[in-house]
């Protein structure tokens, strides 16, 4: 009984470092980069580095859900062109701000309700059938914007300041992505449906066997991240004031980078989104760095790539 | 002949074998008892030089050996076969004979397919087994496989052979084939070490008993002169007394009615009716189709035909959901691949049928969870440090605690058992009977399906058999004997005996 309890605290511990492990990893980066570079600490600077990561972070939240079911959604960023296409015509045209927004959170919604009805009803394996809905909405964003981007989206204020404004000192996409994040948080650890995330991932078999719909969870989660894919599209139209045919490309690389540098299996099941949050901000502060520090942006890719490395090594030496 | 003696072994300073003792003659079979967590596998793990030993001596042959790692114990002719087994199924029966030692022309790699698609075919006939080496080895019945796992040792000049629970996925007649194998071993001078849950097999095969007791040396007995209750003593260190609780309960109207149930290609034609209180057995060989009908009562599987009733009402059940909201519960047979989430908690495990209960408007009760999940570990005895150790790091008899309260837990009035007691040690066993019995008193009906003969004979009020797909004899309690079953279950005559 003794040596069980031992183990379980044992468990525990290492459970706790490995979770916590990303955090660890994102302070010292940044003692680093600030003692290499101390105009990184400037509020201007760190502002800047929440405002781009707040993009990326946002889709990487979507991210999360997909692959703690043990999915992928490659089509994060095809969304998000379209989506902001959509709107940004939509405002050039004049309409409300608000329903502008409004109808682009509906239209991602459903471009990832269309992932999630193709990977359960049509059992494609979640890789193929996003890899083509990734070239299906590019292409429907190329046609859409006859290869061009839009412009002159008019001067709506309250817009503009959904990406470039300030709420309480703070700037609004920081504050968008911090409110989405208590959300998302909230939602996978103490609702019913969070659970049931966890358990498609964790035991399809036996999450069913259970009682659990697991068509209806998986084809949710690609909703959310549609959702969560637009929403970050409002904010680079916002910032940009224009919308990119070319938009979000490659953002979906990044989104499952920083869910993967936040510890979550991409055997679905295990994770959280604290840690993509953390994988997230690691990401942005190594750009920002590097830029400060003067690295060249070619060595800054193999930089990135290697630091991903590094931290999924590390971590399948914990789990070992 | 192999002596093992003073054998210790701490992981972390938890020491999990101290001071055993284990002998194995020439041309013996030897069983190794214990109930899970006793050391049998850690010991067989240093034997196989997988593990080393902090302290004691391994002789061989009267020779003192160091055994650092499985090619040591392989050279003295020490093979384990696994549990799970080590086939790859898309590569023939001859080429996993030969894997990793094939044979080739010197040094080139180019291999002599034909010379050992012969001396394959050579050493299964001497085995009496009649398969053609060039056969996909995914292709063969699990029994088969098992006793291809025994020519790849031969072939290997085994001398010393351990087996851990050979039979826990063969049919009657695989385990007879492979029984006959180890028997014509042995008398060829070849040991065998047997680890088994399962009595009346090591009694039947096995020449002497070692029995291990949390990492300790209980005794040795040899088989004709100890009786099963000696040794489940000896297992457990008290008494456990009758095998199978009484239990006393008036059995009423009926709940469940199956008529002409059939999935084509699985089964056809099942019809039965369980009644409220009543332990409804399910005996056959494995592959009769018995698990199918489970999944498709529970809406796991679609019917192509037939209906089902709940009190006499005709019910339609598209989905385990639809199940569950007619009172049904489904206790899966393979608990880890079926039953749950192993990465989750106890907790996690026991609420996740119950989450509609354990929250309001979507979102989880703390309170509520910790409540229903504290019941179920006292009412269940769940040997655990607490809710949230994971399920993982449980062993299998309270593994199969977890998946029952969770299914307790949805106040079931119909329950469908799976191999209820499959990898679990006889202390757990015995409460989980306990379990089932309460249940049937508080006139939940239960359909138990088991491979076990004696757990059918010893706790069911009847029992239904089927044979590939049919059902083939219904047994009442006075009648009930493990031959009766078993001519049904291999293909005695059809109809109803009463």
């Amino acid at each position: 009984m003794q040596q069980e309890e031992k183990k379980v605290s044992n468990y525990k511990s290492k459970e706790l470092v490995s979770k916590l492990g990303p955090l660890f990893g994102l302070i010292l980066l940044i003692i680093v980069v600030s003692i290499l570079n101390p105009s990184f600490l400037s509020i201007a600077n760190i502002f800047n580095v929440l405002r781009q990561v707040s993009i990326s972070a946002i889709i990487a939240f979507g991210m999360t859900f997909v692959i703690l079911t043990g999915g992928i959604d490659l089509s994060v960023g095809s969304t998000l062109a379209l989506t902001g296409a959509i709107a940004a015509s939509l405002l050039s045209s004049g309409m409300d701000p608000f329903l502008t927004m409004g109808i682009a959170l509906i239209i991602g919604l459903i471009l990832g309700a269309i992932n999630g009805v193709i990977i359960t009803k049509g059992k494609v394996a979640p890789f193929i059938a996003t890899l083509a809905t990734m070239t299906v909405y590019r292409g429907l964003t190329l046609v859409y914007t006859d290869g061009r981007p839009i412009s002159k989206l008019g001067d709506h204020y309250s817009f503009q300041l959904f990406g470039k404004g300030y709420f309480l000192g703070f700037p609004v996409p920081v504050v968008t992505m911090v409110i989405a994040f208590i959300v998302l948080y909230f939602i996978l650890q103490k609702t019913t449906f969070g659970r049931r995330v966890y358990a498609v991932g964790g035991n399809e078999e036996a999450a069913k066997l259970s009682g659990i719909n697991a068509d209806r969870v998986k084809i949710a989660v690609y909703a959310i991240t549609g959702l969560l894919a637009s929403l970050a599209a409002l904010i680079l139209t916002s910032r940009l004031n224009s919308a990119q045919p070319t938009a979000g490309e490659s953002y979906e690389l990044d989104a499952i980078a920083a869910v993967v540098l936040g510890g979550t299996s991409l055997n679905g099941g295990k994770g959280w989104i604290f840690g993509t949050l953390i994988g997230a901000l690691i990401i942005g502060v190594l750009n920002n760095g590097m830029n400060l520090i003067g690295v060249s942006s070619f060595w800054q890719q193999v930089v990135k790539g290697i630091v991903i490395l590094i931290a999924v090594l590390m971590d399948r030496k914990k789990t070992a | 002949m192999i002596q093992m003696s003073g054998i210790t072994k701490a992981f972390n300073g938890n020491v999990v074998l101290e001071n055993v003792q284990f002998e194995l003659a020439n041309g013996e079979i030897h069983a190794l008892m214990g109930e899970n967590g006793a050391g049998k596998s850690t010991m067989m793990k240093i034997l196989s030089g997988i593990y080393s030993k902090d302290a004691g001596e391994i002789k061989v042959d009267g020779e003192a050996v160091q055994l650092k790692s499985p090619k040591d114990a392989e050279k003295l002719g020490i093979i384990v076969i696994h549990q799970e087994l080590n086939m790859l199924p898309d590569l023939t029966v001859a080429q996993n004979l030969f894997l990793g030692k094939e044979l080739t022309y010197g040094k080139t790699g180019i291999l002599k397919n034909r010379q050992m698609e012969k001396e394959a075919a050579e050493l299964l006939s001497k085995l009496g087994l009649d398969i053609n080496p060039r056969t996909r080895t995914g292709d063969l019945s699990v029994g088969k496989q098992q006793i291809i796992e025994i020519a790849k040792a031969i072939a290997s000049d085994a001398k010393y052979i351990v087996m851990d629970e050979p039979t826990a996925a063969l049919t009657d007649r695989e385990i007879e084939t492979l029984f006959r194998t180890i028997h014509e071993l042995k008398a060829k001078g070849i040991s065998f070490v047997y680890i088994s849950h399962r009595m009346e097999e090591i009694f039947a095969i096995c020449d002497r008993i070692t029995i291990l007791r949390d990492g300790q040396y209980v005794g040795v007995r040899n088989i004709p002169e100890t009786n099963f209750d000696e040794i489940v003593a000896m297992m457990v260190g008290r008494e456990l007394g009758e095998r199978f609780p009484e239990r006393n309960c008036a059995i009423g109207k009926t709940k469940l009615e199956v008529r002409n149930l059939t999935v084509n290609g699985s089964f056809q034609d099942i019809s039965f009716k369980l009644r409220r209180g009543e332990v409804l057995g399910v005996a056959g060989l494995m592959g009769a189709g018995r698990t199918e009908v489970a999944q498709t009562i529970f809406g796991y599987r679609k019917a192509n035909n037939g209906e089902i009733f709940i009190d006499g009402q005709k019910v339609s059940i598209k989905s385990p959901i639809d199940a569950m909201k007619y009172g049904i519960g489904f206790v899966t047979e393979d608990r880890k691949t079926e039953g749950l989430v192993l990465d989750f908690s106890i907790k996690d495990n026991i609420t996740l049928a119950n989450l509609e209960k354990c929250s309001s408007s979507g979102i989880v009760k703390n309170e509520e969870e910790n409540r229903m999940v504290a019941k179920y570990i006292e009412d269940l005895k769940i040997r655990t440090s607490g809710p949230n150790q994971s399920a993982k790091s449980l062993s299998g008899g309270n593994q199969q605690k977890v998946v029952i309260a969770k299914w307790l837990g949805t106040d079931p009035e119909v329950l469908i058992l799976d191999e209820p007691t499959r990898g679990v040690d006889i202390g757990a066993k015995k409460e989980i009977y306990h379990i089932i019995n309460q249940l049937a008193e508080a006139g939940v009906a239960i359909l138990m399906i088991s491979s076990e003969l004696p757990e059918v004979i010893g706790m069911a009020d009847r029992v239904i058999v089927m044979k590939e797909g049919n059902l083939t004899g219904e047994v009442n309690k006075e009648k009930m004997t493990q031959e009766v079953i078993m001519q049904y279950a291999t293909g005695g005559e059809k109809g109803v005996q009463l």
